[in-house]
């Protein structure tokens, strides 16, 4: 196609679009609200993906020994343990360790109340295993390999955290699938039906266009133009406002619930659109070009 | 030039449109088709722009067979062939000079040409100050002269005139008559079907006339035949 054709089709295109203004404004709107609550989905799950991630970090077992466990009995729980399925890192923490990190937890800055207990390590039998996940959907599996293996008194495990984890984050995986897949056949329904509208009102037109002579790709480009427009229009609006609300949204929350800063953390906007922006644009063009290329296909026989 | 060999055209099967037409026609020829409503002369323009294909027999245009052309290679034969109809077929959102420049954007030729070309076609068919004006803007006349100068803008080698004077009064039919004349006089070759008895029988040119689907008279410098 030459440049000169190009930019006339281009120009038939927004034409198009200007020609049936209503049924043009329902498509973009439809994609934008698809694009925008897929942009919304797809924040919530990658941040969901990222707290959970972070969370599992902290989800550990404890595996704890026999008091009469020898170091080579330690030593080789130690080494079966790293080599279990799902497991990210093991970890000995010896008696004064655990002692250390208690004080900390308990007693924090007034560090002096624990001066008493300090030559009678009141954990004195408490060297373990700290067992970090890298799967947590594994856990119950490593649990049960732990309390299998010999020398191993006790463990102690956070199943329901891991549990609920796992299941939530797939819940929330399959819904924001569903919604955007139902939301993405509207899209394609309406820019569809925009652009059978656009072949109806010119039917005439495309007549005299081909008596004299047209290529069947010269009187269909106006239109996939006229879709991949609207797609893109239908990108770009949900795109830019889910940007702004996405901080202002980040901001209310950390305010609103200033529990939350310590356990949660939010992925910054910049990070999320490394991934959203090129989707949700390439989104926009796929369901204008599919919308408008196959109804072409079906209504203008060339 | 234009070859039917008997050609054959059922819209519905066992009703002929056309039945074993055979028709020649010359290179620079000019011809009337004159008949009877439903005799089949829009179908025979219809068929020799591709627009329909005949139920059996062959068609050849300027050594193409019709029958045999692959569907991405109309575009390009229609491109030699200009058209005209009673109802002008203008685009009425456009101007006049959009009107005749939109033909040569279908072809792809390049704006330079354009511009050049919309000017030249739209005096030769007088209308050189009304390039701004729209359709509904124009009498019948005028705007089956916009008609005659976008079928002749990209110089094509055939033209074709369904009832090109059927909405217009005596004189702008005149007119639109010489257009057409003049065009074969540079050499093209003009087909026109019409009613119209008066210029036929005036313009002395070969007639072919048409009854139920078959022809039934071709004459040369013939007359509109009643009787038939
Ligand atoms: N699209 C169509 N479908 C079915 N039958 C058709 C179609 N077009 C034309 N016909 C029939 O074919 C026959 C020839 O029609 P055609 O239009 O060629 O006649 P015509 O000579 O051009 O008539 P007129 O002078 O009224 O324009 C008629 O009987 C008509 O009813
Ligand atoms: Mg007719």
């Amino acid at each position: 196609m030459k440049i000169s054709t190009f930019g006339y089709s281009m120009k038939q295109g927004v034409k198009n679009i200007g020609r049936n203004k209503m049924f043009s404004i329902a498509s973009v709107a439809t994609m934008s609200a698809c694009i925008f609550l897929f942009g919304l989905f797809y924040a919530i799950v990658i941040n969901f993906n990222y707290i959970v991630e972070k969370a599992e970090e902290g989800v550990a077992i404890t595996v704890f020994f026999e008091e009469d466990a020898t170091d080579t009995q330690k030593t080789q729980i130690g080494e079966e343990l790293a080599k279990a399925d799902g497991v990210l890192d093991v970890n000995y923490v010896s008696a004064e360790e655990a002692w250390d990190n208690f004080q900390g937890n308990y007693f924090g800055e007034s560090a002096d109340l624990a001066e008493g207990f300090k030559n009678d390590n009141p954990l004195g039998n408490s060297d373990n295993y700290e067992v970090y996940m890298a799967d947590v959907s594994k856990q119950a599996d490593v649990v049960e390999f732990a309390e299998s293996l010999n020398g191993v008194r006790k463990i102690r495990k956070s199943d329901v955290v891991a549990k609920t984890l796992t299941s939530v984050n797939r819940l929330v995986g399959y819904v924001s699938v569903a919604i955007v897949a139902i939301l993405l056949a509207v899209s394609i329904f309406l820019i569809s039906n925009t652009v059978t509208m656009g072949i109806t009102v010119r039917r005439e037109e495309i007549a005299i266009m081909k008596y004299i002579g047209a290529k069947d790709g010269f009187v269909r480009a106006p239109f996939v133009f006229e879709g991949l427009l609207i797609g893109i229009i239908g990108a770009v609006i949900p795109l830019v406002l889910l940007y702004f609300m996405y901080e202002k949204a980040i901001q209310y929350v950390m305010t609103k619930f200033s529990l939350l800063n310590n356990i949660i953390d939010f992925l910054p906007v910049a990070s999320v659109y490394r991934t959203l922006l090129p989707v949700g644009i390439a989104l926009g063009v796929g369901i204008g070009f599919v919308g408008s290329f196959f109804t072409i296909r079906k209504h203008l026989r060339v | 030039m234009i070859e039917l060999k008997e050609v054959t055209k059922e819209y519905s099967k066992g009703i002929a449109a056309l039945n074993g037409i055979n028709l020649k026609i010359a290179q620079g020829e000019f011809v009337f088709i004159v008949g009877d409503s439903g005799s089949g002369k829009s179908t025979l323009i219809r068929l020799i722009m591709k627009e329909l294909d005949p139920t059996s027999g062959t068609i050849v245009v300027n050594g193409q067979n019709l029958n045999r052309m692959k569907h991405r290679k109309i575009p390009m034969y229609r491109r030699g062939i200009g058209v005209v109809f009673q109802d002008f077929r203008l685009l009425k959102d456009r101007n006049i000079y959009e009107n005749i420049a939109f033909a040569q954007r279908v072809t792809e030729t390049s704006s330079r040409i354009i511009k050049k070309k919309v000017p030249a076609a739209l005096s030769l068919v007088g209308l050189a100050q009304k390039y701004k004006a729209y359709p509904k803007e124009l009498s019948g006349g005028e705007q089956q002269r916009v008609a005659i100068a976008r079928a002749i803008v990209n110089e094509p080698a055939i033209l074709l005139a369904d009832e090109p004077t059927g909405n217009l009064d005596p004189t702008n039919s005149w007119e639109i008559m010489k257009l057409l004349e003049e065009a074969n006089d540079r050499g093209t070759t003009v087909l026109v079907v019409t009613h119209n008895q008066e210029i036929v029988n005036e313009m002395k040119k070969r007639v072919v006339t048409m009854k139920k689907g078959v022809i039934v008279s071709d004459e040369k410098k013939g007359g509109y035949n009643n009787e038939n």
